[in-house]
């Protein structure tokens, strides 16, 4: 079982689906409120989606610079699992935990509804239980979510191997590369535009969310050769 | 302001605008943020000095946006 904080900042609004989606899984996830330093020695730190500090000076500017992100800095810089989740992509973003920035959408509007995602990363933390190329429907939720780098580091970003999720036929909000989610050059970080935790269930309309959780939790189980779980009619692959 | 080299979907909507009302001698229009700030300082320079550490730190971020500084004023 993998100890998941979930970092909780003023305008963070998605947490407890974070929490329900991480238990899903099988990981013990908690609250760690942004003015705590102290992140209660986790395997994996999630910056939930939401409009931290009301998004203003740009989406994540003031987040990143709340008490806690210096312990989720360190996290990060020893190797630990991190995921930021649409506010939380933008966050790490701002923090220069990952690459890039986000910036208000192509056609301007705020986006809220079902789009389709490629998996072009499995070796992740959070992308180990899908197949390579799977394409995936999760919804989106942002109105700046226009992932951009220049052209140099989409480049290397692509060499890499490091573009994570990229939205398979529609570009939905006009970023570099059609990408929606990215990694850190040590692959632990990783931001992603769209929210998993709103399609981790069948009752929440699709299951296509669930194994960004349950890979959490089967990366543990290799580690540690325990319980295998099991999505739908498939096996993870571990 | 959004990096010149970067897509700025408000300055266009903007620009599209003016056009719309007969303003037809706009070229591009970029559109960014403007922000005043009262700051106690020794002289022009060390004011300069100091908004451009803010700007590096907080208020804009350089791999999306450039930004320009102006000290106005100055009282004793």
């Amino acid at each position: 079982m993998q100890r998941v904080a979930v970092i909780v900042f003023p305008g963070s609004n998605c947490d407890a689906e974070t929490i329900a989606a991480a238990r899903q899984a099988g990981s013990d996830a908690y609250r760690v409120w942004h003015r705590d330093t102290d992140l209660q020695r986790p395997d994996v730190v999630i910056l939930p989606g939401g409009f931290s500090y009301g998004d203003y000076l740009r989406a994540g500017a003031i987040a990143r610079f709340s008490p806690v992100m210096a312990a989720v800095t360190e996290h990060a810089r020893a190797g630990g699992a991190v995921l930021g989740i649409c506010n939380g992509f933008q966050i790490l973003c701002e923090a220069g935990l990952l690459p890039g920035g986000l910036m208000r959408n192509a056609r301007l509007r705020f986006l809220s509804r079902l789009v389709r995602v490629r998996v072009e990363a499995t070796d992740t933390p959070f992308t180990c239980g899908y197949e390579p190329g799977a394409v995936l429907e999760v919804p989106i939720a942002h109105g700046e979510g226009r992932y951009v780098v220049d052209a140099r580091t989409a480049a290397e970003l692509e060499a890499g191997g490091r573009v994570v999720w990229r939205y398979a036929g529609e570009n939905p909000n006009g970023s570099t590369n059609a990408i929606a989610g990215v990694s850190s050059r040590g692959r632990n970080v990783v931001g992603i535009m769209p929210h998993p935790e709103r399609r981790n269930a069948p009752v929440l309309g699709g299951e296509d969310g669930a194994r960004v959780f349950l890979s959490m939790e089967a990366r543990y189980a290799t580690q540690h050769a325990v319980d295998l779980r099991a999505v739908g009619d498939r096996h993870l692959r571990v | 302001m959004p990096r010149a080299t970067l897509l700025d979907p408000q300055g266009e909507a903007v620009e599209r605008a003016l056009h719309a009302l007969g303003f037809g001698e706009v070229g591009r229009v970029r559109m960014g943020k403007h922000l005043v700030l009262d700051v106690k300082a020794g002289s022009r320079e060390e004011a300069l000095a100091r908004a451009r550490e803010m700007c590096d730190r907080l208020l804009a971020n350089p791999v999306i946006e450039d930004y320009d500084l102006a000290v106005e004023g100055g009282t004793a």
